[in-house]
């Protein structure tokens, strides 16, 4: 504990206080084992294996280019669209294979919604922009999409901000908003799990904060897989922390231990910012 | 001028290193001023230029047509007293809208495949591509060739409404996939992912997200058909003949405002009425083109500013 000067640690934590996810006395929820993922010949995941747990957020750090849109596009198979994009080794989702031969990709995707690091709303108004997800899969009457857009909105932090300004364009909003709509977005199809890929990394302090906020809250509910750059964010907001370098997963452990005590030295080096 | 002050600047900033470097600076700067002048100058000229000429076409028809402009000019029937432009007007717009109902489901369609459900780096769009791009630049005589020996012999639908419109069909299709499909390849692929990402499938995605999207460039892609239609001639006198009245079935032959104004500026006699229908056709044309900015605008306003495009 003598290297941290530059990582705040929580002063009410201590190791002994953490939840024992990692021991197995939990059941995971999504679970990948021996993954490796070729874009072409170019091999960008190596053998990873890694529980997430429920009801937690899971961090994914590393240097650009270490992997992680790239295995966080594997999960809910976002993936499939590159072409010449090939997979080994399975992902369970609750116990399912979410690559075998009879999966409905759309349904996955249903069960496991995306965050873009780029807000990218859609150019509609903000009500039909979280109506979409649920019109897609079915829901039709106005009155139980207007209580599912509501609640979206609500569970988004959004609806102060917006409830009288549902027919504007979602366009018009302000990056933030933008993408806390995202969020809503993805939240209105009620999924279990949700992946954020660098989701403040486009976003100001104070829209950080709150999507971060947003995020604490919203994991008594959902299993939060987020891709950060910002290490003061993954130890803000994680409770376990994944170390990926060059496609790797170096070290996967609860997020204080990967701050303070990281096993493998190139984990105490990236987290101490000696490179990356 | 701003841009010749922050010149003069920076040959004052450098003045403290000496006289010499000051002059030749200074140098510098003026002859980056003069070329920077001669730039612009050439830049305006050719805008005024193209704008004058531009102007000075539609002043002389104006002026040779306006004059001819009367009442029975309009007359619904057309005979060799009247030279009524009215038949020749509704076939214009017949055929555009036949020509559009064909060439528009099938270029979209086709435009929808290549960019959304092949690889773009496939090598049959690659091979479509390369068609649509030889088509757009064939002659339009070539086209009516072709519909003479294909729809009017070879199928027997003589002069006809339909073969002509088939035949425009078939010139503006290469241009609407193209337009389609450059439309398509604008929309972020960030709104794909978005789409996908909420189990939306590909033809949700295509229908709800892309085409509404896509909707100013797809509009772009028709109105230059419209045009090409407007402007058509040769190819519709091999195809749809020059028949003077309204059509009473898609197999009767008709004429365009285009065919109209060929016959009568070839047959010699009536020049004045000519120029006449050639008022009318801008008008035309000038209404089409602000109507469908106003129905672009219209239509991408639920996407608010820069919609599309972001
Ligand atoms: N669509 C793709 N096609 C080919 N290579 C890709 C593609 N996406 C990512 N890669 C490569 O895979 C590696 C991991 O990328 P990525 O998962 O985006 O990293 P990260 O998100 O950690 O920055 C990089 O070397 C990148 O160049
Ligand atoms: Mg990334």
């Amino acid at each position: 504990m003598n290297t941290k000067k530059e990582i705040e640690m929580p002063e009410a934590l201590t190791l002994l206080e953490l939840p024992q996810t990692l021991t197995g006395e939990e059941r995971s929820l999504i679970s990948i084992s021996k993954l490796n993922l070729f874009y072409d010949q170019v091999q960008a995941l190596h053998n990873v294996n890694m529980e997430i747990y429920p009801r937690r957020i899971t961090a994914l750090i590393g240097p650009s280019g270490c992997g992680k849109s790239t295995l966080i596009k594997s999960i809910n198979r976002m993936n499939d669209l590159v072409a010449d994009c090939r997979i080994q080794g399975s992902i369970l989702l609750d116990g399912e294979d979410i690559y075998a031969r009879g999966m409905d990709v759309n349904l996955l995707r249903k069960r496991v919604g995306m965050v873009f690091q780029k807000p990218n709303p859609f150019p509609m108004s903000v009500y039909d922009n979280i109506a979409f997800g649920p019109r897609t899969h079915g829901v039709k009457k106005k009155a139980e999409l207007d209580a599912l857009v509501e609640r979206a909105l609500y569970d988004a932090a959004l609806l102060d901000e917006l409830k009288d300004g549902l027919r504007r364009s979602a366009l018009a909003l302000s990056g933030g908003q933008q993408q806390r709509l995202c969020i809503a977005r993805a939240l209105a199809v009620e999924p279990e799990v949700l992946l954020m890929d660098e989701p403040t990394s486009a976003l100001d302090p104070i829209s950080t904060a709150r999507i971060e906020e947003l995020a604490l809250a919203l994991k008594e509910r959902y299993t939060i897989v987020i891709v950060t750059h910002n290490m003061q964010q993954a130890l803000r907001i994680s409770d376990q922390t994944a170390f990926f370098l060059l496609g790797e997963l170096v070290e996967y452990n609860h997020t204080l231990q990967i701050f303070s005590e990281p096993e493998d030295p190139r984990t105490d080096d990236y987290v101490k910012g000696r490179f990356g | 001028m701003s841009g010749g002050d922050v010149q003069s600047g920076a040959g004052a900033l450098r003045s403290s290193a000496g006289p010499m470097q000051e002059d030749a600076a200074h140098r510098a700067a003026l002859r980056a001023r003069g070329a920077a002048f001669v730039q612009r100058s050439l830049v305006r000229l050719a805008a005024v230029l193209t704008l004058a000429i531009l102007l000075s076409i539609i002043a002389y028809i104006a002026v040779m047509g306006l004059p001819h402009i009367s009442g029975d000019l309009f007359s619904f029937s057309y005979n060799s007293m009247n030279l009524s432009l009215m038949p020749a007007l509704i076939n214009t717009l017949l055929m555009t809208v036949l020509s559009l109902a064909i060439a528009l489901p099938l270029g979209l369609g086709a435009a929808i495949f290549l960019v959304e459900y092949t690889g773009r780096s496939n090598r049959f769009v690659q091979i479509v591509r390369l068609m649509a791009e030889t088509l757009t630049g064939i002659p339009s005589i070539v086209y009516g060739l072709f519909g003479l020996l294909f729809f009017v012999t070879a199928l027997g639908w003589h002069l006809s409404l339909l073969s002509g419109a088939l035949t425009l069909a078939i010139m503006i299709l290469p241009v609407i996939l193209r337009t389609a499909e450059e439309a398509l390849k604008a929309v972020p692929d960030a709104y794909r992912e978005g789409s996908f990402s909420l189990g939306a499938g590909r033809l949700r995605t295509v229908l709800k997200v892309l085409l509404p999207a896509a909707i100013p460039g797809i509009l772009a892609g028709v109105i230059l058909s419209i045009g090409r239609i407007f402007g058509e001639s040769a190819a519709l006198i091999f195809t749809a003949g020059t028949v003077a009245e309204l059509p009473e079935s898609l197999f009767d032959s008709t004429r365009t405002l285009s065919v109209h104004m060929y016959v009568l500026a070839s047959e010699g006699l009536h020049i004045d009425k000519a120029y006449a229908t050639a008022v009318v056709l801008l008008v035309i044309v000038f209404a089409i083109n602000m109507l469908s900015a106003f129905v672009a605008s219209r239509l991408t306003k639920g996407g608010g500013e820069g919609a599309g495009h972001a």
